[in-house]
Parts: C-alpha cells; sequence; structure tokens
C-alpha cells in the first residue's frame, strides 16, 4: 500500500482551506466552522491513530473494554445532543445509552464471537473498528428515532389525548407515531444498504480495497457489516422508542409533557 | 353516582361535588376559570390529587384506560387519526346517525371533508359508543346551529334516561343553560365552585 506523507494531507487540506477563503465574504460564521471542524478531524484521527496504536501492541480485554465504553458514553452525549425536545434530567442521556449497549454492544459481541471468529475475540484490530461502525450508525438510528419521537409527542400533544380519553391504551394513542418513528430510524441503513455497489462505494470496503485487501473478500466484510448495522440500528431504535415511549407516560397513562424539555 | 372529593391540581383550591344518577348539571363561569381543566382532572389526563369514585370504585382501583372509558370526557375540539370517520368507532350505529340527522353512508366520509360541527357531532358518537356512565361535555353545541344544537341536546338527555348514566355539560349558552340543567355549578374566577 502506497502510504500518505504529511505533505500529501497538506495538499488536501488546501482544498478545505480554499473553500472557507471562497466562502469567507458571504458566510463567515460557516466558513470558521468548517476550518473547526476540519482541525478537529486532523487532531481527533491523530489522536486516535496513537490510541489504536498502542492498544495493538498490548492486546488486552480491559483496555478494550475501557474504549469501547468511553465510545459510549460519547455517543450517548452526541444522541442527547441532536434532540430538540430531550427528556428532562438523566433520562435524556440514559434512553440513548441504554438503547445503544443492547444493540451495538451485543451484536458486536455477536459478531466477533460468531461470524468473525478471531483468537482472541477481543483482538482490538477487529473489536474496535467493528464496535465503531455499530455504533455510529446506531447513534444516527436513534438520535433520528427520539428527536422525531419527542418532537411529534409535543406537535400531536391533542391528537394523543384524545385517543387516550375515549379510553386507548398510551400504547395504542401513539401508534401511528411509533410507525413514523420506527421508519425515521431505519430509512438511513435502508437507503444505504439499496444504494451500496451502485450509487456508492462503501467507505470500509474501499478502505480495505486501498489496502490491498482483494474486492471479493472486502466485499464480503461489507455486507456482513451492512447485515450487522441494519440489526444495530433496527433493535436499537425499537429499543429506543420503547423507553421513551413509556417515559412519556405516567403509571396513570397520562401524556408527560412537562418531561421534556420546552 | 359519581362524587369527587378534594380534588385539585397545580395548588387551586380543592373541589368537591357529586353527581346523581341520570341528572344533567351544567357548569359555567368565566373563561379562564379552569371549567376544561377540572373537566381534564376527571378523566385524569393532568396531574391531580384527590379522590374520584364511581358507584363506589375508585379510579385508582381501574385501570386507566377503563376508568376514562366510563368517566368520558368529550374535548371542545375533537381529533381525528384515521381517514375515514367509521375507522373512529367500533361500533357505527346507524340509527343514532341519523339521529344527528347524518345519512347512512355517513361512516365513509373522508375526515378532511367534514365541517367543524359535523366533526363535533360525529365525536359525540363516538364517545357515546363506549357506552359511558359519566358523561363531561365541554361546549359540545358551541360549533352548531339551533337545530343541531336541538338534536344533540335530546340525544343526550336520551341517554341518560335510557342509562342512568350521569353528566356535566360546560356552556355559556344561558338560554341552554336554563333549558336543559337539572342543576347548575358555577366556577367563579379563582376557581371554586358554587353549586346552586
Amino acid at each position: 500500500m502506497t502510504t500518505l506523507s504529511t505533505l500529501d494531507l497538506s495538499i488536501a487540506a488546501l482544498l478545505v482551506v480554499a473553500l472557507a477563503l471562497t466562502a469567507r465574504r458571504v458566510y463567515p460564521g460557516l466558513a470558521k466552522q468548517l476550518l473547526l471542524a476540519a482541525a478537529r478531524t486532523a487532531i481527533q484521527l491523530t489522536l486516535v491513530g496513537l490510541v489504536l496504536k498502542t492498544l495493538f501492541a498490548n492486546v488486552s480485554l480491559l483496555w478494550v473494554s475501557l474504549l469501547a465504553l468511553l465510545m459510549l458514553a460519547v455517543a450517548g452525549r452526541e444522541v442527547m445532543a441532536r434532540q430538540h425536545r430531550r427528556f428532562t434530567g438523566t433520562w435524556g442521556y440514559t434512553i440513548g445509552v441504554v438503547s445503544m449497549f443492547i444493540s451495538s454492544f451485543s451484536i458486536a459481541l455477536f459478531a466477533l464471537v460468531v461470524v468473525v471468529g478471531h483468537k482472541p475475540w477481543y483482538q482490538p484490530q477487529y473489536a474496535i473498528p467493528l464496535l465503531g461502525m455499530l455504533l455510529g450508525n446506531t447513534m444516527n438510528g436513534i438520535a433520528l428515532a427520539l428527536d422525531r419521537l419527542t418532537q411529534s409527542a409535543w406537535e400531536q400533544r391533542e391528537l394523543i389525548e384524545a385517543r387516550l380519553v375515549l379510553g386507548h391504551s398510551a400504547s395504542e394513542a401513539v401508534s401511528g407515531i411509533r410507525q413514523q418513528v420506527f421508519r425515521s430510524g431505519l430509512i438511513p441503513i435502508i437507503n444505504a444498504m439499496a444504494a451500496a455497489g451502485i450509487v456508492s462505494l462503501p467507505g470500509m470496503m474501499t478502505g480495505q480495497i486501498l489496502a490491498g485487501v482483494p474486492p471479493v473478500e472486502a466485499v464480503k466484510y461489507q455486507i456482513m457489516i451492512m447485515f450487522l448495522i441494519a440489526g444495530g440500528a433496527g433493535f436499537g431504535t425499537l429499543a429506543a422508542v420503547r423507553l421513551g415511549v413509556r417515559r412519556l407516560f405516567d403509571e396513570r397513562e397520562r401524556l408527560r409533557l412537562d418531561r421534556l424539555k420546552r | 353516582m359519581f362524587v369527587v372529593k378534594d380534588l385539585s391540581w397545580r395548588g387551586l383550591p380543592r373541589l368537591s361535588f357529586s353527581l346523581q344518577p341520570g341528572e344533567l348539571v351544567c357548569l359555567s363561569g368565566p373563561s379562564g376559570s379552569g371549567k376544561t381543566q377540572l373537566l381534564r382532572a376527571l378523566v385524569d389526563l393532568d396531574l391531580n390529587q384527590g379522590s374520584l369514585t364511581l358507584h363506589g370504585m375508585a379510579r385508582e382501583s381501574l385501570p386507566p384506560p377503563q376508568w376514562r372509558r366510563r368517566v368520558a370526557l368529550l374535548p371542545a375540539e375533537s381529533r381525528w387519526w384515521a381517514a375515514t370517520v367509521a375507522e373512529h368507532f367500533t361500533v357505527l350505529d346507524e340509527q343514532q346517525l341519523a339521529r344527528l340527522g347524518f345519512e347512512r353512508d355517513a361512516g365513509g366520509w373522508r375526515i378532511e371533508r367534514l365541517s367543524s360541527g359535523e366533526k363535533q357531532r360525529l365525536a359525540l358518537l363516538r364517545l357515546l359508543a363506549n357506552r359511558p356512565e359519566v358523561l363531561l361535555l365541554d361546549e359540545p353545541t358551541a360549533n352548531l346551529d339551533a337545530v343541531n344544537s336541538q338534536r344533540v341536546e335530546k340525544m343526550i338527555r336520551g341517554y341518560l334516561e335510557a342509562t342512568g348514566a350521569s353528566c356535566l355539560w360546560v356552556s355559556h349558552d344561558q338560554q341552554q343553560l336554563e333549558r336543559l340543567c337539572d342543576r347548575r355549578m358555577i366556577m367563579t374566577a379563582e376557581g371554586r365552585l358554587e353549586v346552586s
């Protein structure tokens, strides 16, 4: 594989700088945001590269688990930050984290032990990228779904309560919303699977091909990842919606919008 | 008998009253005094304290959906979630439809084509299909002309006589109040109830 020098990266960076300079006049705020994000990419990825290098050199379940938990904690924060009307208190954070933990962690474990079957199963070279891809996509699905759920409950309060007063259970009263929410959580991965290979070459597969892996082997890995992501995003969204709906109502099946941030 | 004792919400004064079987009690009072809030508390839509009993059964002893089917609220504005009228009903009685001035095929009508008055009358039918024992009606004839108001009044009177259900009817219409009520309650601006 041809390695990239710092000079090569600097040339690529010029593209971003050029964009920022061009956009500076009309969109001053955005140009700044763009440069900041680009700098973060460079710094964060370099750091993660160093962390992975150390981790790969010392294969230890403890360190892998610690990094995995850190990733989960950050993903949970991200899910919370993306919600317009999140649940107040610790719920805004825990619903996302618990759902991601249930789906991403168990599916990653399943994939490592049963599908990949490398020994030891926690070999960081497999475990961390796999979990990262799963978490990233599950996080997207859950964030979209929870945002949609809380927003719809807020906007459709009168409709939900109209059903409650007719003797519908809380779960029936939000059945329409729940369907849309689940759909919005799954749409990104459904679209990605439908377009994979025709419209876009998925990043992981491209990476493996660049690294010299035979295309057919890279494709097999990509197919596995897509299925794992579909499972992770799907089950994660299901869990998040279930927990979210539960929190939206109290024990007397009252719609509790006071539990959402105004 | 429906008994309300020391009901209060959001720190407002405690309210107590009761409704006898077959009785129609009118509730009036200035806007913003909390009439709608009272009805919402009675069906347990908002947090509230106090004891509510229906024929001796405490509301806590019933699952919330069952309580709300027995103590039924007709909100001032109806909401519809499916495409056609019939999808909102467990049973759609054609005779009842006719009594409120609808044609037999009204069940197939699309919701977006209904006028506000039609929605209000259909919402009443939808509520009565649950055979409630207490009716809480929030200005049920506000969007209706004289003919349809009378149809609604007649239907509710008939329902109370046939089933022994009680009714709490919120209205601003003085003539309607005099024509209908067995008894009147007035909610003051401070949120207290005056029973006459």
